[in-house]
């Protein structure tokens, strides 16, 4: 919608019931009641659709607070006492109820017959057909993200009727169903689309960059690219129960120091994806969640293209001469999970899980002697520069502790925009530290990127039968199946002897909030208001 | 008069060769840049085929030479392209970013300057008196404390410790709604709508910005002041003044500081168009939606059309402000004259 400042007052003073005299509503006072939030965030928001070409990771929350999907994930309490959304309970959003054919190939989905959009027409299925068709033939990141649910072409989807919406798959699969809760197959008023669809554009990406026809929890009633995003509260939303924050203001605040007085000031409720640092420091001062992104390690990946990294030993002596405590302390402040110094028998099928090695330089050293490279090598080791708040002080500590080993290391830092073709691409870095995580929270899931044969992730060249035979098989296989969790440990020890990336440590999502509650962490690493509530 | 109007259409058809040269190499320089964009916006997922559609989305599968043309034709309509990191029209970026730092800058060199030509002035009167020794301290202060670090400490002293300066977050708080839009400039936009509410507000923004800013261009000119001054006074011209027994104001403006200006204008000249892009660390700490900042994160992304749109709009600025300063230089000293050139 196109917001100047006169409909913008009329917005407002539908929205909130705040005076509509032009200057005297804009007092602090009633901008700043309790159902306004105010969140910081160094990140800038560059599309309001997310299927658009070059849409970045921050305008995803967009498409989660203005548009539905079919279903969405609930939330759980962590051991930490801190809440996340749960991986493992799909419920209702759009649709009101779903069932699966026995063979697990069909689901049909009954749409809530009260859900509408933004303009008040009511959402039928072929607005979901068209939203899917969409979302498998823009290319890019969202086609990619649909082909791991199983969802390839528009053929699969099927409007029968105004609320029944078929989902035909070509194989089973436990990924289908929580990909449909991604924030990738949202909903689009497909006639408004239509509308402004062109020749040259048929699935309408110039209209809805700059506009949303959703019928999410909140609308977008101002965006100021590079400045800040508003959402207003969309009082008609049957997703779920109605939000109690009536209006969020993101505001973009590219210097950490800069949030962390907002923050501590609370002139801002919510200071979004802060740096570890300042989250060690702020605890005591203002709420501060850390939670462990899942399925997310950072890793020092050995590459099996350099020669000593082929020999077993070599890896061995690596993964016990690697300051694991001094890491974590330095580069993530202790924010997130260690990974290191695991129990040697598998006996569950938790993932990410510690490996079973901690610093000890003397057996680093027998590993060491015991290998065809006694007296040490010298290796590059590359970081990037895009992430260098955790990769250069990791490096560094590296550096020094194989140095003792006789492994000289020299530290390459390579530009961001550089760093995709070399590491991931053409897989051509020896020695690198790499932050793979996936959305989708399953160990096979992590495998299909990370550890099977020529995946974009897998940037060690790892190449092992087994494994990508046993990833293959436990991909799509429900994880309630007897043969599951026996064929994913045998993966975990497979993996965890060959080293091919050494775990250092499960990095967290740090957020601040100071006079704001419900804060929930989310698989996407967006902010998610629907459930917040004010002071 | 038509002299000097032939000697100004004479000099703004001298940049027509600049421009073009600076379109060729802007576009030359991004796309030699290390990184592909299509890679980069295509997202960590992406694969060969994601890949190979976003690089036909923004045209970087057509030879170098026919991107050219497409680049420069677009560029006779005026189009500059779209940025793909903000996802907005370049000239729309401009237009909203320009502004913003043209509006900082210009109101933190109107500050220094009020500061740093008394100061420059009276240091080189009162030479080694305190008020010189004053001068000193601050210039050697101006240039050795970088920006954001003044910025940084002068939000813990006034926004977090003291509460007296608003929330740093840009041009206006949140609670504001900027003003209808005509130049751009908040200050002028807010006082043209009668709107004064925002333009108090837009000044409490504007200011630590702008004292930080200053503070660091307060240093060339209350150097250059003070040196152009010294040299001034010290003339042939001055004592003839002194002994034909003009008054001490007179000697001191009329002759001394007139004359001293040349070079001050040019420092200021220099400085402007060296802060106008380099500011990105005073744009980080304040938030602000300014040129700088724009640019730098178009280069980290390979962001070619934004890219150049930033340099062509930069020469653009600077042709105008060469030729400002030339202008002014005549007003100062009518000896030199346009039509010698």
């Amino acid at each position: 919608m196109h917001t100047n400042r006169r409909n913008f007052l009329k917005l407002s003073a539908g929205a909130g019931g705040v005076a509509i005299t032009p200057f005297a509503w804009a007092t602090k006072a009633a901008a700043q009641g309790k159902d306004t939030m105010v969140v910081a965030s160094g990140q800038t928001i560059n599309s309001l659709d997310l299927h658009r070409t070059g849409t970045n990771r921050a305008s995803y929350q967009v498409a989660i607070n203005c548009y539905d999907r079919l279903v969405g994930f609930g939330s759980r309490q962590l051991p930490t006492g801190e809440m996340s959304y749960d991986y493992d309970t799909i419920v209702p959003e759009l649709a009101e109820s779903w069932t699966i054919s026995d063979d697990g190939m069909v689901f049909t989905f009954t749409l809530n017959p009260d859900a509408t959009f933004t303009d008040g027409s009511a959402v039928t299925a072929a607005d979901v057909k068209w939203s899917f068709d969409r979302a498998v033939s823009v290319g890019g990141f969202p086609s990619t993200q649909m082909r791991a649910g199983g969802f390839f072409r528009p053929d699969q989807f099927e409007a029968v009727d105004d609320r029944t919406f078929v989902l035909r798959l070509d194989y089973p699969s436990k990924l289908s169903l929580p990909n449909l809760a991604v924030p990738v197959p949202f909903i689009i008023n497909s006639a408004v689309a239509i509308a402004n669809a062109t020749e040259a554009d048929p699935w309408a990406t110039e209209y809805l960059h700059t506009t949303t026809a959703g019928s999410g929890a909140y609308t977008v009633s101002r965006w100021d690219q590079g400045q800040q995003i508003v959402y207003d509260r969309n009082d008609a939303w049957v997703g779920g129960p109605l939000p109690e924050i009536r209006r969020v203001i993101m505001r973009e605040v590219p210097n950490n120091s800069t949030r962390r007085a907002l923050i501590e000031r609370g002139d801002v409720q919510v200071s979004f994806d802060i740096p570890d640092r300042d989250a060690s420091e702020l605890v005591g001062t203002v709420d501060v969640f850390s939670t462990p992104i899942e399925n997310c390690i950072h890793c020092a990946c050995l590459n099996t293209r350099f020669e000593p990294f082929q020999d077993p030993e070599v890896r061995k002596a690596i993964a016990h001469a690697i300051p694991y405590e001094a890491i974590f302390q330095s580069a993530a402040y202790g924010r997130g999970a260690p990974m290191w110094g695991g129990p040697a028998e598998i006996t569950d099928t938790a993932w990410p899980r510690p490996f079973p090695y901690a610093t000890d330089m003397d057996k680093a050293r027998e590993h060491l002697e015991a290998s065809s490279f006694a007296s040490g090598f010298p290796v590059q080791m590359s970081i990037s520069l895009d992430l260098a708040s955790w990769m250069e002080p990791t490096a560094l500590l590296i550096q020094e502790s194989l140095g003792q080993l006789g492994i000289t290391t020299t530290v390459e830092r390579i530009p961001g925009a550089n760093w995709r073709t070399v590491a991931l691409v053409d897989k051509s870095l020896d020695f690198h530290l790499e932050n793979f995580g996936g959305w989708l929270n399953t160990p096979d899931y992590y495998f299909f990127w990370a550890y099977q044969r020529d995946r974009l992730f897998n940037s060690s060249n790892y190449d092992n039968e087994e494994v990508h035979e046993l990833t293959e098989q436990t991909l799509h296989m429900s994880m309630d199946d007897p043969e599951w969790a026996p064929m994913v440990q045998r993966m975990f020890q497979i993996v965890i002897d060959d080293l091919p990336r050494i775990p250092l440590y499960q990095p967290a999502l740090n957020v601040a909030v100071n006079g704001a509650s419900g804060y929930e962490f989310w698989f996407h690493r967006q902010l998610d208001p629907r459930r917040m509530t004010g002071v | 008069m038509a002299g000097r109007a032939r000697a100004i259409g004479m000099r703004l058809a001298q940049t027509v060769p600049v421009l073009i040269g600076v379109v060729i190499i802007s576009f030359i320089l991004t796309r030699a840049l290390p990184g592909d964009p299509a890679v980069y916006f295509a997202g960590a997922m992406a694969d060969e085929q994601s890949i190979q559609q976003v690089r036909e989305a923004l045209g970087l599968d057509k030879p170098l030479v026919a991107q050219f043309f497409l680049y420069v034709g677009d560029l006779a309509q005026g189009d500059l392209g779209r940025s793909i990191s903000t996802g907005q029209p370049v000239l729309t970026d401009l237009a909203a970013r320009l502004p913003a730092s043209l509006e900082l800058t210009l109101s933190a060199l109107l500050l220094s300057c009020l500061i740093a030509i008394p100061l420059g002035v009276l240091a080189a009167v009162r030479q080694g008196s305190w008020i010189d020794h004053l001068c000193r301290v601050l210039v050697t202060a101006g240039v050795s404390l970088p920006t954001f670090f003044t910025g940084i400490l002068l939000v813990y002293i006034f926004y977090y410790l003291l509460g007296w300066a608003p929330s740093p977050l840009g041009r206006l708080d949140f609670i504001y709604f900027e003003p209808p839009r005509v130049t751009g400039f908040y200050l002028i936009d807010s006082l043209l709508a009668g709107d004064l509410e925002t333009f108090g507000a837009t000044l409490r923004q504007l200011t630590l910005p702008t004292i930080t800013l200053a503070l660091f261009t307060l240093a060339p000119i209350a150097r250059m002041t003070r040196a152009a001054m010294l040299q001034a006074l010290s003339s042939d011209y001055i004592r003839t003044a002194r002994a034909a027994g003009l008054s001490r104001g007179k000697i001191l403006f009329g002759y001394g500081l007139r004359n001293a200006l040349l070079p001050v204008v040019t420092t200021l000249g220099m400085v402007f168009s060296f802060v106008l892009g380099a500011n990105v660390l005073v744009e980080k700490v304040f938030a602000w939606p300014g040129i700088g900042s724009y640019a730098v994160e178009a280069l980290v992304a390979s962001d070619y059309a934004a890219v150049q749109g930033f340099v062509l709009a930069m020469a653009l600025l600077f042709v105008t402000l060469n030729l400002i300063i030339d202008l002014s230089y005549a007003l100062i000293d009518p000896r030199i004259g346009f039509d010698t050139k």
